[in-house]
C-alpha cells in the first residue's frame, strides 16, 4: 500500500513514502508542517486550501498524494524567494486585503495562478478567477485591488 | 462582585479570579514599570468611585521594561478586527512612544490576566479608554522620574520616541528604559488622568498597516490546527444524526481491527484517534452506531408558525402614549409580519483545539473568543485546578459570536485526560454548521400608522426569539409600544438547534423589520423615503449620519418606487450610529439582485484607526449581504439539512458591490463606540427598501432570495 512519491515541493526535490490515497492537502500539513495550506471545508468548495500544481491552482482537498508524483507543488510558503516577498503578497499587505487572514493563503495562491494565465485581468476577470475563494471576513473588494496592483507591479518588474 | 452597571448587557458579572502577585511577577518579566487596570475601573474615567476590593482590580497591564520596550498584557484575542493594531496606537500616544516599539501579548492564559471574552465590540469601546488612561498613568509616573533624575521640573521636559529631554537644554535627556533599569514599580490606575487631546495624537485617528499582515501573507501565522506536537493524534467523534438522537448501542469493532486506531469510550464519548487525519476519518465511518431519534415535526417552513406559537413570554422594552389613541389618530394602518431563517457563523476557520499534557499541566491552542471561560470550564470538566490549565495565544480564524462556546475545547481536553496523548480535534464543516449556536430564526409583527400630514402615529411592534437587541425604535413616534417575545420561564427551548449570539445579535433582524415597515409607510404616504424618516427624526446623530450618506450618495428626492433600485436603512449599535443607502439592480426574469454600490456614514465617536474601522465596515457589508441575500439553515427536525459551503450561500467575490464608501464622523471628543458590528444591522434592510424601489416588490423574508424575489413580484403585480 505504501509508494514511494517524488515531486517538486517549493522549488526542491520531495520523496515519501505513503499510501498514495492520502489527501494532498493533509499530507502537506502533516508530513511537511506546510501549515499555510488552510482546512476549511474539505470537500472543494472555500479554496483555503489552493496550492499550484504545475502552474495550475488547485484544491489540494480534492488530490491525493499520489495525484502529484513527478509534478511540481508551490505552496504559500514557497512563494517568497529568498525572504523577499512576492508582489501579491506585498500587494495584499498594502491594500490590507486580509482581516483573521484565515482564506489570505488559498487567496493569495489562486490569484497567482490567476496572474499567471491573465497578467493584466480586468477586475470582472478578476471576479470570475476568484469567484470559488470565500473570505468570511468580507475583503474582496480589497482583495480584488490588490490582485490588479500586483499585476502592475509584475509588469514593472518584467520591464527592467 | 459587584455589578457594573456602566458595561452594559453584552458583559457578564463572572467573578474575576486571579492569583498573580504583581512584584513576582516583575520578578519573572525583569524589572521595569507595571501598571494594572481593570474592567471595574471605566465608571474612574467618568469620575465615579473606585472599587475597593483588591482580588478584582486587574484586567490588563502594561510594562515599560529596561529595554525601553512596552508591552501590554491583555485577555482579548485578535480574529481579524484589528485591535492589535488600535490597541498599539492608543498606548504609544498617552505614552509618547513610538507605535514599533509596543509588544502586545493577547489571550494566553497564563501571562496575560483574566477578561470575559472578545466581542460586543468592547475592546475599543470599554478597553480603549482604560489602556489610553493606563498609558497617560505610567507616561505621569515616568516623567516624575525624569524630573527627579535630571533635577528639572517635571513641567520644563518635553518627550518622544520614549526620551525625556529637557526643553531648555537639549543634551539634558534620558530614556524611559534608563529610568525603570533596575526598578520594580507597580502602580495602580487610581485617578483619573489627563488624556492627550486629538490636536496632540501621533499615531490615533492615522490610518495603520495591520501588524500581523506579513505573517498572514506568508503563511507563517499559527492558527489553532497549525500546531503540530510530537506524536500528537487526530480525533474524529462519533455524532448524532439529530440534536434528537439518543445513542442506543455503539460497535467499534470495525475500527479497533485498523491499524494505528484507538478507541477511546467515555460515557456518551466515542472517538477514534489517528496520527493522519484521513485515518481517523475512514475509521469513524466504521463505527457502527444505533440511535433513538424523536424528531420534532418542525422545519425551515414551519419554524415560523412555532415561534410565534411559543413565544408567549412577553417583556416590554419600551413605551410611551396609548396604543388606542394611536390608532384613533392614524388615517393608514399597516400590519405586517417578517421573518428571518436561522444563520450560521460559518468562519472559514472550523472549531479547532490542540492540546497536550506537560508536568501536570493542560496546554490548549484554540480557536476561541473566551480563553479565560473556557480555562474555567476545562478545569471543572477535568477537575482540576485553573493554574493547571493554559490556553495560549494563537490567531482566530474568524469568530463573529460564534466561537464564544468552547465545545470543542472541552472535547479535546477529555480526550488528553483519558489517553494522556497531544491531541488536535478539527471540526469538519458539517459538525461546524451542526454545533454552530445560530443566529436565531425569527418573526417580527409590527402594526402602525400614520396621520394625514404624513407623521408616524402608532408603533406596535413584537419580536419572536430574535432577542432585543435593536428592537426600540429612535423615531419621535407619540404612541409606541416594543415588545420582545419568546418562550416563558421554565419552558422548553423553542429552537431545534442551539442559538446564540451573531455579530450585532438580533440586531439585523430587528432594523431589517424597523426600516422596511419605515419605508412601507412612506410609500404608502407619497413621501420620499429619506425626507420621510427626516420629519420623525430628532436625534442630531442620526439626521446627521443620514444627511452625509445622501449627500454622498446623491441622493434626489422621489417617492418609491422610484424605479431606481435605491434603499435607505439606519440604527444604532454599541453606541455606534449608522445611516446606509445603497444601489441594487434586478434582474426581473431571475429575481437575481446585485448591489451595486453602498454608502454608509458612521458616528463612533472617537475613531482610533480609520483605516481599521473603515475596513471592518467593509467587512460587515460584505458579510451581511450574505444573510440579506443567500444564507438559510435547511434543517427537518433536528437534523441539519445544510452541511458545506455548496448548500450555504455567503457572500462571494460576484457578491460583493462594484463600490463601497465609508464616511466617518469625527468625533474625537467622544469616547470611542463599537465598530466591529455595527454597518452590519442595515444591510438586510437596506437591500430589501432598494428591490422595492427598483420593481415595486416588497420582501418580508431573509434571506431575499431570487425565488423569493420573484414570488414577491408576482404579487406586486397582481
Ligand atoms: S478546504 Fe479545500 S476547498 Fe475548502
Ligand atoms: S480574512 Fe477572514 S476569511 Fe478572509
Amino acid at each position: 500500500m505504501i509508494e514511494t512519491i517524488q515531486f517538486n515541493l517549493n522549488g526542491d526535490p520531495a520523496e515519501l513514502a505513503v499510501d498514495p490515497d492520502l489527501t494532498l492537502m493533509w499530507v502537506l500539513r502533516t508530513s511537511f508542517g506546510l501549515t499555510g495550506t488552510k482546512f476549511g471545508c474539505g470537500l472543494g468548495f472555500c479554496g483555503s486550501c489552493t496550492i499550484m500544481l504545475d502552474n495550475e491552482p488547485v484544491r489540494s482537498c480534492m488530490l491525493t498524494i499520489g495525484d502529484i508524483g513527478g509534478k511540481k507543488v508551490l505552496t504559500i510558503e514557497g512563494l517568497a524567494q529568498n525572504g523577499s516577498l512576492h508582489p501579491l503578497q506585498k500587494a495584499f499587505m498594502e491594500n490590507d486585503a486580509l482581516q483573521c487572514g484565515y482564506c489570505t493563503p488559498g487567496m493569495i495562491m489562486n490569484a497567482y495562478g490567476l496572474l499567471l494565465k491573465n497578467p493584466e485581468p480586468s477586475s470582472k476577470e478578476i471576479i470570475e478567477g476568484m469567484e470559488d475563494n470565500l473570505c468570511r471576513c468580507g475583503t474582496y473588494n480589497r482583495i480584488i485591488e490588490a490582485i490588479q496592483s500586483a499585476s502592475k507591479e509584475m509588469k514593472r518588474e518584467a520591464a527592467i | 462582585m459587584k455589578k457594573n452597571k456602566h458595561l452594559g448587557e453584552n458583559i457578564n458579572d463572572d467573578p474575576i479570579t486571579h492569583d498573580l502577585d504583581r512584584r513576582d511577577f516583575l520578578k519573572r518579566m525583569g524589572g521595569g514599570l507595571l501598571i494594572t487596570f481593570s474592567l471595574n475601573d471605566y465608571p474612574l474615567l467618568f469620575g465615579g468611585e473606585l472599587q475597593e476590593d483588591e482580588k478584582t482590580d486587574m484586567n490588563a497591564y502594561l510594562r515599560i521594561g529596561q529595554d525601553g520596550r512596552v508591552s501590554l498584557y491583555t485577555g482579548k484575542i485578535e480574529m481579524g478586527q484589528g485591535v492589535i493594531t488600535s490597541l498599539g496606537q492608543m498606548l504609544a500616544d498617552e505614552l509618547d512612544v513610538h507605535y514599533d516599539s509596543i509588544d502586545i501579548f493577547m489571550g494566553d492564559t497564563d501571562i496575560c490576566p483574566w477578561d470575559e471574552g472578545t466581542y460586543g465590540s468592547l475592546t475599543t469601546r470599554v478597553f480603549g479608554p482604560l489602556l489610553r488612561a493606563a498609558g497617560a498613568e505610567a507616561r505621569a509616573t515616568l516623567m516624575q522620574m525624569a524630573a527627579e533624575y535630571l533635577s528639572i521640573p517635571a513641567d520644563r521636559l518635553d518627550v518622544r520616541d520614549g526620551i525625556v529631554t529637557a526643553k531648555e537644554v537639549k543634551e539634558k535627556r534620558v530614556s524611559y528604559g534608563t529610568l525603570t533599569s533596575g526598578k520594580e514599580i507597580v502602580k495602580r490606575l487610581e485617578e483619573k488622568p489627563a488624556l492627550k487631546k486629538p490636536s496632540e495624537f501621533r499615531f490615533m485617528g492615522q490610518p495603520m498597516l495591520r501588524t500581523d499582515a506579513r505573517e498572514k501573507v506568508t503563511g507563517e501565522a499559527k492558527y489553532a490546527g497549525d500546531i503540530q506536537l510530537p506524536g500528537m493524534r487526530y480525533a474524529r467523534i462519533l455524532r448524532p444524526r439529530s440534536y434528537f438522537s439518543k445513542l442506543i448501542s455503539v460497535d467499534t469493532s470495525g475500527a479497533e481491527s485498523m491499524e494505528g486506531v484507538e478507541v477511546v469510550r467515555d460515557g456518551d464519548l466515542v472517538a477514534v484517534l489517528h496520527e493522519l487525519p484521513d485515518m481517523a476519518d475512514i475509521a469513524i465511518s466504521k463505527v457502527k452506531a444505533e440511535y433513538e431519534t424523536k424528531d420534532p415535526d418542525v422545519n425551515d417552513q414551519s419554524i415560523f408558525e412555532h415561534l410565534v406559537k411559543s413565544g408567549t413570554g412577553k417583556r416590554v422594552i419600551d413605551e410611551g402614549g396609548d396604543l388606542e389613541v394611536g390608532l384613533q389618530h392614524s388615517s393608514q394602518v399597516f400590519e405586517m409580519e417578517y421573518l428571518d431563517g436561522y444563520v450560521a457563523h460559518a468562519p472559514i476557520e472550523n472549531h479547532t483545539a490542540t492540546a497536550m499534557m506537560e508536568d501536570g499541566v493542560m496546554k490548549i491552542w484554540a480557536s476561541t473568543q473566551t480563553p479565560y471561560p473556557a480555562r474555567t470550564d476545562v478545569a471543572e470538566l477535568l477537575g482540576m485546578p485553573e493554574e493547571k490549565v493554559h490556553i495560549m495565544q494563537i490567531f482566530v480564524g474568524g469568530g463573529f459570536g460564534g466561537k464564544i462556546y468552547n465545545q470543542q475545547i472541552l472535547e479535546v481536553a477529555r480526550l488528553v485526560k483519558l489517553t494522556g496523548k497531544p491531541i488536535q480535534v478539527v471540526w469538519t464543516r458539517r459538525e461546524e454548521f451542526f454545533y454552530d449556536r445560530l443566529r436565531p430564526a425569527a418573526v417580527v409583527r409590527i402594526k402602525s400608522g400614520i396621520n394625514d400630514s404624513g407623521k408616524i402615529s402608532l408603533w406596535d411592534y413584537d419580536v419572536f426569539f430574535a432577542g432585543s437587541r435593536g428592537a426600540k425604535q429612535y423615531y419621535e413616534i407619540p404612541n409606541h409600544k416594543t415588545v420582545s417575545s419568546s418562550t416563558e420561564m421554565g419552558e422548553p427551548d423553542a429552537h431545534m438547534f442551539y442559538t446564540g449570539a451573531w455579530r450585532a445579535p438580533a440586531h439585523n433582524t430587528n432594523t431589517f423589520a424597523r426600516e422596511s415597515q419605515i419605508e412601507i409607510m412612506a410609500a404608502a404616504a407619497g413621501i420620499d423615503p429619506l425626507d420621510f424618516r427626516l420629519r420623525q427624526l430628532k436625534d442630531a446623530k442620526y439626521i446627521n449620519v443620514l444627511k452625509m450618506v445622501a449627500d454622498k450618495f446623491g441622493w434626489t428626492p422621489a417617492k418609491g418606487p422610484s424605479g431606481r433600485g435605491y434603499g435607505i436603512a439606519c440604527g444604532r449599535d454599541t453606541g455606534t450610529t449608522v445611516g446606509m443607502m445603497a444601489e441594487v439592480e434586478v434582474d426581473k426574469t431571475t429575481g437575481h439582485v446585485q448591489v451595486k454600490r453602498v454608502v454608509v456614514a458612521m458616528d463612533m465617536g472617537l475613531v482610533v484607526n480609520p483605516q481599521g474601522a473603515t475596513i471592518q465596515a467593509e467587512g460587515c457589508i460584505n458579510m451581511g449581504l450574505g444573510y440579506a441575500l443567500g444564507e438559510d439553515i435547511r434543517f427537518e427536525g433536528g437534523k441539519m439539512l445544510t452541511r458545506n459551503f455548496d448548500s450555504y450561500d455567503i457572500t462571494r467575490f460576484s457578491w460583493t458591490p462594484e463600490k463601497i464608501e465609508v464616511l466617518l464622523v469625527d468625533a474625537q471628543d467622544e469616547p470611542p463606540h463599537g465598530g466591529g458590528e455595527p454597518a452590519i444591522i442595515c444591510m438586510g434592510g437596506v437591500v430589501a427598501n432598494a428591490i422595492f424601489d427598483a420593481t415595486g416588490a416588497r420582501l418580508y423574508q431573509m434571506p431575499m432570495t431570487p425565488e423569493r424575489v420573484l414570488e414577491a413580484m408576482a404579487m406586486a403585480n397582481t
